[in-house]
Formats: structure tokens, C-alpha cells, sequence
């Protein structure tokens, strides 16, 4: 049995944490939005800035080789991190949408009408508008799965109707919705995908970065994810693919460094990964990364993941005592990750979250880059609370107080119609 | 400025209820504008008559400032000319995006005035926007088509 999860040693690692607004301490909740940085990983970026910067690959000097060896060193630390099989199944992207995009646009290829993209209805915009735009230029046809009451997946529907058929040639789903926090069954949809030779792709922006990753136990073909939601910088995502899948695929952005020979009647290309990397990549945004994952594999994704989790059911069960405030999604820890969205009956999401600021809490209020599920859910926005790996027990206490507070302010404003001016 | 300067009882009392809210017939222009970061929408129309703006009616979603915002620019804009609405809104732009360094004559903006604590939340001053956009918006639209026909 390893060492009990000590979250005040590991918020000393995080500097901003001890920032304080006005009379309060900051309470950041918004860590699904992006997750603060610990002192190493910002040391390590400024380390490679100052004392190894070089262009990789093409700069055949001292500082050439060390930059090169540092950015190869970061993707094979990800592909060991994700448990991937080779590390040039890891493509470096600038953020998880671009990783998508890459996956739409390159997967697309082959794609014409009659086939079928799959996604579902929770699914953030960046997982969504790559495939319609891969509809529009192809002439597929873009389907979706619809939810449960509680936030699941509607497997049942999807079998009844025939979701996943013949037709389909891609499914592409989250592992953790950013808003429900609902953990999909990844597995069991890419084994659906798999049935009918269709690719599995899956958005891993909240899993990757909350669970133990391995893309054998996904059984997805594709994952992308982003490097600055676990602790590393913004300006660098990642795209797995398996290598037989990659291989087979077209490029996606020209330009140097994917090619292979290049003559003006026509050009070859790279394999993979740097068939998808076109023009100089996020070098010191890697360095960063890989100290990030080094940071997160320490601590042990097991316990960040174990942490989450009773974070979680703290505080949907203290949430829950809020009068007037409804969860989205599940309500139980069961299959569910840190990110709580939720409603408080009478007061807008913009509202919530300027009273919530105002006591130092930073929560998120609007789409969450969902509209479609909000619309599924017939509500216009939602707040939304997400925990990660510093967040504490007492941080969940201040939320609920300072939510109290809000529907104290606004409840006693607000329905006194006609009041004394 | 506390949460509370910004969450004056005017607006409170706006957002409680709204004036000349609903859609109405008949009118000139019917314009859709979105806060896409947040959600906000409103479908607001005006109809003009004889230089003035004899109606502004609209249907929205959204947070207290601009809900708010909307129903106090309503007021404002009614009964007046065109030309005057969007001199309204330009000194409401102006003060809005002023950094709480830029005031309202009370005298021509009444109620808006209670707008001017917004000025230091930078994230909500496109809440306070929305319905004076629209309305510009819809202004315009009338003032161009008026333009094509003569």
C-alpha cells in the first residue's frame, strides 16, 4: 500500500494556490476548464528556453541534438504515460480540438455519401463540428447518440435504432464528459465500432488527464487529449494512433518537416508520426508536458484518480443540500468524473458564477462548449465545479457557502415583487 | 467596486420585470443576436414610423445584466428618433467599455446609469451589450432598407 494522498504537500507545489482575492483565498474550480501548474513545470520550460533552445531535427549542433533528444524524450514518455505500444503512435497537435480535426480531417478521406460518422449528443463542440465539417466536404451523414435521464449513454436506444451499422465508418465519443462528468464505456462502444469496421476514436481531454490511461483497456483506435488540463502547458495536444491506422492515412497540415522528398510536380511524405507534423512544433511546450506527466506518474495517476473521486462525492452530496440547485448528470460517484455542472433555480449561470467570484471561487458559467447537450437537457447554461488533483474538502465547503450565499442575495431581491424601492 | 455596487436594485428591479418585453406585431426588422460564450440570445424587432421608434419588442434568454440592460435600453429608445437610439448607444458604448472611468448625463440615460458598475467587470460587458447591439442593429437595418426604396 503506497502513502496516503497528501494534498497539502501537493498544493505547495502549485504557487498560484496560494493567491488570495480581496479577503478571501482563491478557490479554483475550474480546473476542467485548465488545471494550474506546479513550480516544475514552469521550471522546466524556462530551463529548456534558457539553456537548451535549438529547432529540433533539422539543426545538426550541440543545442540542435539536446533540443531534439528533449522533444523525442517527451513523446516517448507520453506514449509510455498512455500505454501506448510505440511512440510513433504519439503525434504532437496543438491542443486536443487540433487533434480531433487531424483525426476528422485525415479519417475523412475515404469517406462519401452513405457512410456514417457517429458521435453523441454530450459531446464538447470540438468533437462535434470537425465531423459535420467532414460531412459537408464528404457527403457522410453525421449521427449521434442520445442520453439517459441521468447523463449516460443511451446504449439501448442506439441499439434499438440501429446506430451503429453497416454504414458506419467512424465513432468518435468521450471518455469523460467535460459536463456531466459521466465516464462512457469506451470499450464497450469501440467493440460496437469494431463489430462493423468502423474506426473508434475517443476524446480523452477530461480522462486522460483524471485516469489511469491505457488505449489497450479503451480499445479505441484514436485518442486525443491536451497537454495543459494535466498540469503542462497550453499550446501542445496530443494525437495516439494505432501505427497501422496512421500509416494508411493521409497528411493532414503541409509543410516542412512531414515530407519526405519534395519536387514540384509532387511530394511524399513522412510516416508517421511526423507526417502530421508540419512546420516547427511545440518544443518547449513538450519539455513541459513531459515534466507535467513525470509530475502526475509521482504523485500516481491511481491516487489522483482515487482523490477525485471522494472529492466528488463530497461534493455532490454537500451540493445537493444547496436549496434550489440541480445536478446535471449523475448524482452519485459512480462512474463519474470531477466536473459537476449544475443549475440554481431563479439565478443565471453568470450570475452564480460573478457572486461565487466576488468570495474568491472560480467556477465556469455558460455552455462549457456544449450546447447541443444543454439543449438535450432543456436548460439555456449551466455553472460548472471541477476538482482536480490540489483540490481539498474545505475548498468544496467554500463553494457551497458561497452558493448558499448566492441564493440568499438573489432569492431575497428577486422575488420580492413590488418592493420597497 | 463590490458584487454587490454591481448588482444595483434598478437592475434587480428590471430583471424582476422587464418592460416592453414579448415579440409584437407588427413590426419593420426582427434581428437574432447570441453571446456564444455564455448562451445569452435575444430576437428582438423595432418597428419606425414617422421618425420615430414606436416599438422595440424582443424575447430573451440570459443573465441579469443583460436582461436587464435590454429592458432599460427599451425604454429608453421608445418614442424617440432612430438618429437619438443610436447616440444612445454610442454613450452607452462609450461608458460601458470605459473602465468605470467614463459617466451617464442621468438626466438622458435614467435607469441606464445604474449600468455603469458593469464597466468594471470586463467579462460582463457583453451582457450589457446585447440588447443595444441589437437594437443598432435592427436601426440600421431599417435606416438601409429605407435607403433602397426611396
Amino acid at each position: 500500500m503506497s502513502e496516503p494522498y497528501d494534498v497539502e504537500a501537493v498544493r505547495r507545489d502549485f504557487p498560484i494556490l496560494e493567491r488570495r482575492l480581496g479577503a478571501y483565498p482563491l478557490t479554483y474550480l475550474d480546473s476542467a476548464n485548465t488545471s494550474q501548474k506546479p513550480r516544475r513545470v514552469v521550471d522546466a520550460i524556462a530551463d529548456h528556453y534558457l539553456a537548451h533552445n535549438a529547432n529540433v531535427a533539422r539543426a545538426m549542433h550541440v543545442l540542435g541534438a539536446e533540443a531534439t533528444a528533449a522533444f523525442e524524450g517527451a513523446r516517448v514518455a507520453i506514449a509510455d504515460f498512455i500505454g501506448a505500444p510505440r511512440w510513433e503512435e504519439v503525434v504532437f497537435t496543438k491542443n486536443a480540438s487540433e487533434a480531433l480535426n487531424l483525426a476528422a480531417h485525415t479519417l475523412s478521406a475515404a469517406l462519401g455519401p452513405g457512410d456514417e460518422i457517429v458521435v453523441s449528443v454530450m459531446e464538447h463542440h470540438s468533437n462535434i463540428v470537425p465531423w459535420q465539417l467532414a460531412c459537408e466536404r464528404t457527403g457522410a451523414t453525421l449521427r449521434w447518440f442520445d442520453i439517459t435521464e441521468e447523463g449516460r449513454l443511451d446504449l439501448e436506444a442506439a441499439a434499438r435504432d440501429g446506430l451503429i451499422n453497416e454504414r458506419t465508418k467512424v465513432v468518435s465519443i468521450t471518455w469523460v464528459s467535460n459536463v456531466l462528468g459521466t465516464v462512457n464505456p469506451v470499450a464497450q462502444v469501440a467493440a460496437m465500432a469494431h463489430a462493423v469496421g468502423a474506426v473508434m476514436v475517443v476524446d480523452g481531454s477530461q480522462g486522460v488527464p483524471q485516469l489511469p490511461t491505457s488505449v489497450a483497456a479503451l480499445g479505441c483506435d484514436m485518442l486525443a487529449f491536451t497537454g495543459h488540463k494535466i498540469c503542462g502547458p497550453t499550446g501542445i495536444g496530443v494525437l495516439w494512433g494505432s501505427y497501422q491506422l496512421l500509416d494508411s492515412l493521409p497528411p493532414f497540415l503541409g509543410g516542412g518537416e512531414m515530407i519526405e522528398v519534395v519536387k514540384m510536380t509532387g511530394s511524399t511524405f513522412a510516416p508517421p508520426p511526423y507526417r502530421f507534423e508540419a512546420g516547427t512544433q511545440p518544443i518547449a511546450q513538450a519539455v513541459g508536458l513531459h515534466e507535467a506527466i513525470r509530475y502526475v506518474s509521482a504523485l500516481g495517476m491511481d491516487q489522483i484518480a482515487a482523490h477525485e473521486q471522494d472529492l466528488t462525492a463530497y461534493a455532490l452530496a454537500e451540493m445537493q443540500k444547496v436549496q434550489g440547485l440541480r445536478i446535471l448528470g449523475p448524482t452519485e460517484a459512480v462512474d463519474r468524473g470531477g466536473a459537476i455542472s449544475f443549475t440554481l433555480d431563479g439565478v443565471h449561470p453568470h450570475d452564480v458564477m460573478q457572486l461565487l467570484d466576488s468570495r474568491g471561487v472560480a467556477i465556469r458559467g455558460g455552455h462549457h462548449c456544449a450546447r447541443p447537450l444543454h439543449d438535450r437537457l432543456g436548460v439555456q447554461s449551466s455553472c460548472r465545479a471541477s476538482v482536480y488533483l490540489y483540490t481539498t474538502h474545505a475548498e468544496i465547503d467554500r463553494l457551497v457557502e458561497a452558493l448558499d450565499y448566492t441564493g440568499a442575495f438573489f432569492g431575497g431581491r428577486l422575488a420580492t415583487t413590488g418592493g420597497v424601492r | 467596486m463590490s458584487v454587490e455596487q454591481l448588482y444595483q436594485e434598478i437592475i434587480l428591479d428590471h430583471y424582476r420585470v422587464k418592460r416592453n418585453a414579448g415579440l409584437r406585431e407588427p413590426y419593420d426588422v426582427e434581428v437574432h443576436h447570441v453571446n456564444p460564450s455564455c448562451g445569452d440570445e435575444l430576437t428582438l424587432r423595432v418597428t419606425v414610423a414617422d421618425g420615430a421608434v414606436t416599438d422595440v419588442s424582443y424575447e430573451a434568454v440570459g443573465c441579469s445584466i443583460s436582461q436587464a440592460s435590454t429592458s432599460v435600453m427599451t425604454e429608453l429608445v421608445i418614442g424617440g428618433s432612430p438618429a437619438h437610439a443610436l447616440e444612445l448607444y454610442d454613450g452607452f458604448q462609450k461608458m460601458i467599455q470605459g473602465q468605470g472611468k467614463v459617466s451617464l448625463d442621468e438626466a438622458v440615460f435614467e435607469d441606464a446609469v445604474a449600468f455603469e458598475g458593469v464597466a468594471q467587470f470586463p467579462a460582463r460587458v457583453k451582457c450589457a451589450m446585447l440588447g443595444w447591439s441589437a437594437v443598432r442593429d435592427a436601426l440600421l437595418r431599417v435606416q438601409a432598407s429605407a435607403k433602397e426604396e426611396s
